[in-house]
């Protein structure tokens, strides 16, 4: 059976810049529906995480994708200069091309992620950060992926936009059965949406349930001091 | 007009579509100076080939493409030292040309001077041309991406080192066919100003490449006639690029009165 199977399994997995260590001897396993959150100090290697196991950087070890993963990717940021003549349709009307899909494609896409078809004819520049995260899914949800790898953008969301894309997000995935990954330093997200969370830190490496692992203790060991997050936990 | 004249016009007309497509993108991925390079690269090879009294576009096509891959190494780094070894190289074969090229070829290699050309040529011009516009038209959506963001590029499947070593190739191949008419310190002006006032016009891809075009064409078409029948210098490389030029100031004006 396939859901027996995992998504996603890393086994020794080593990424070094510059014979920087980032990453060190992580294993772990996802498996078929599972929502999980990574979360960790900054600089733990989240996003260079994400970005290994997209296989965008070189590393060590092993990261094997089951052979019916179709992946999606939704960056933190994209350093794209603003004033590029691109319409966001452009870059839909792009991707749909390269990977040959239907371009009906693209306009359910946009419904699904609720934006208008208005979005098409708008450049890239001109959009609200609301909106560019929104396309930024709905880029990543064309080509139909069981798998949704989300980046959570650290500056350019205010926090009832964020609340959205969570929500819509959480929508998607339990619509379509989607897989997701997601990196979050939001633990009250964390608590809310992952099935399981995978903390990363130096010296500190845990993987399980929020609700086991996302004690105040285990919290603070990871932090390195106490965290405003755990009140908000508390409260929940 | 004379027959090889008339060659030429539809010979320059070919290039100048050809540079209009090409620098759309080389100005949205940010590497005008990268390309700069590429064309000054041409320089040495020209010389040789003028030494040696060869056909100067084989040595030129050599030099040039040898460095293409040069570029691309370099380019596949990133940080100060590859904007300081672009520099160099682009400093080296300047030198080298100038050294190796018979005095009196000089201003021909730099600037242009190839006035003249027969059918085989014109045969090779144009398909080379064509081959340039074909390459872009199919290379346009991963480009696009690319440009966007390599890594969501790269997360829908795109190799993208790849694309860019046949980007650059694409674009060395164009620089290869304007070397005849703007030489090698030239040819690549009309490859970035046209896409560079067209910039000004478009908010979307399609409107980009033709306006881009179009400029690039109405330049060369431009230095070719002012050329012709009014200033008479040996090469139609310093009317075309004034003209271009001409063209991109009056772009931002207009930009700013709209």
């Amino acid at each position: 059976m396939a859901s027996s199977a995992p998504m996603l399994s890393v086994a020794k997995l080593r990424v070094a810049f510059d014979h920087q260590t980032v990453i060190d001897d992580l294993s772990f396993e996802v498996r078929p529906g599972e929502t999980l959150a990574v979360i960790g100090p900054n600089g733990a290697g989240k996003t260079v995480l994400l970005k290994a196991l997209l296989h965008l950087i070189p590393y060590h070890g092993e990261i094997r994708w089951s052979p019916e993963a179709r992946l999606g990717y939704v960056p933190q940021k994209v350093a794209a200069d603003r004033q590029l003549p691109l319409r966001m349709g452009d870059l839909l009307a792009a991707k749909a091309s390269v990977q040959k899909l239907p371009q009906s494609d693209i306009a359910s896409v946009t419904a699904e992620v609720g934006l208008s078809s208005q979005i098409f004819n708008t450049s890239v520049g001109h959009l609200s950060g609301g909106q560019f995260q929104k396309a930024l899914i709905a880029f990543a949800l064309l080509g139909r992926p069981n798998v949704l790898l989300f980046d959570e953008p650290t500056a350019s969301l205010d926090e009832l936009a964020e609340e959205h894309t969570y929500e819509l997000l959480h929508n998607l995935q339990q619509e379509k059965g989607m897989t997701a990954i997601f990196v979050s330093h939001d633990l009250s997200v964390v608590y809310r949406y992952a099935t399981m969370v995978l903390c990363l830190s130096r010296g500190t490496r845990c993987m399980g349930p929020p609700k086991e692992l996302l004690t105040p203790a285990m919290l603070e060991q990871l932090y390195g001091g106490p965290s405003k997050f755990y009140r908000h936990i508390d409260h929940e | 007009m004379h027959e090889g004249n008339i060659l030429l016009l539809f010979l320059a007309i070919c290039f100048a579509v050809a540079a209009g497509l090409i620098g759309c993108f080389a100005l949205m991925k940010r590497m005008l100076l990268a390309s700069d390079v590429i064309s000054h690269l041409a320089l040495p090879g020209l010389g040789i080939a003028y030494l040696f009294k060869i056909n100067p576009l084989y040595g030129g096509a050599a030099t040039l493409f040898l460095g293409t891959l040069l570029v691309w190494r370099l380019q596949k780094q990133t940080g100060l030292a590859t904007d300081a070894s672009i520099g160099v190289v682009f400093a080296a074969s300047l030198a080298i040309g100038a050294a190796v090229t018979p005095a009196g070829d000089l201003i021909d290699a730099l600037f242009g001077g190839l006035v003249s050309v027969n059918w085989v040529g014109f045969a090779l011009g144009a398909a080379a041309s064509m081959v340039v516009v074909i390459a872009v038209l199919l290379m346009k959506d991963r480009l696009t991406l690319s440009t966007f963001s390599p890594e969501l590029a790269a997360s829908t499947g795109i190799r993208v080192d790849k694309l860019d070593l046949l980007y650059l190739l694409v674009f060395s191949l164009t620089v290869l066919i304007g070397l005849r008419f703007m030489g090698a310190l030239l040819a690549s002006s009309l490859i970035i100003l046209p896409a560079a006032a067209a910039r000004q016009f478009a908010d979307r891809l399609s409107l980009f490449f033709v306006i881009s075009a179009a400029i690039s064409v109405g330049s060369i078409i431009a230095g070719f006639f002012l050329n012709t029948y009014v200033v008479h210098l040996s090469t139609i490389a310093p009317v075309t690029v004034m003209f271009a030029a001409v063209v991109f100031a009056a772009s931002l004006l207009a930009r700013r009165a709209w």
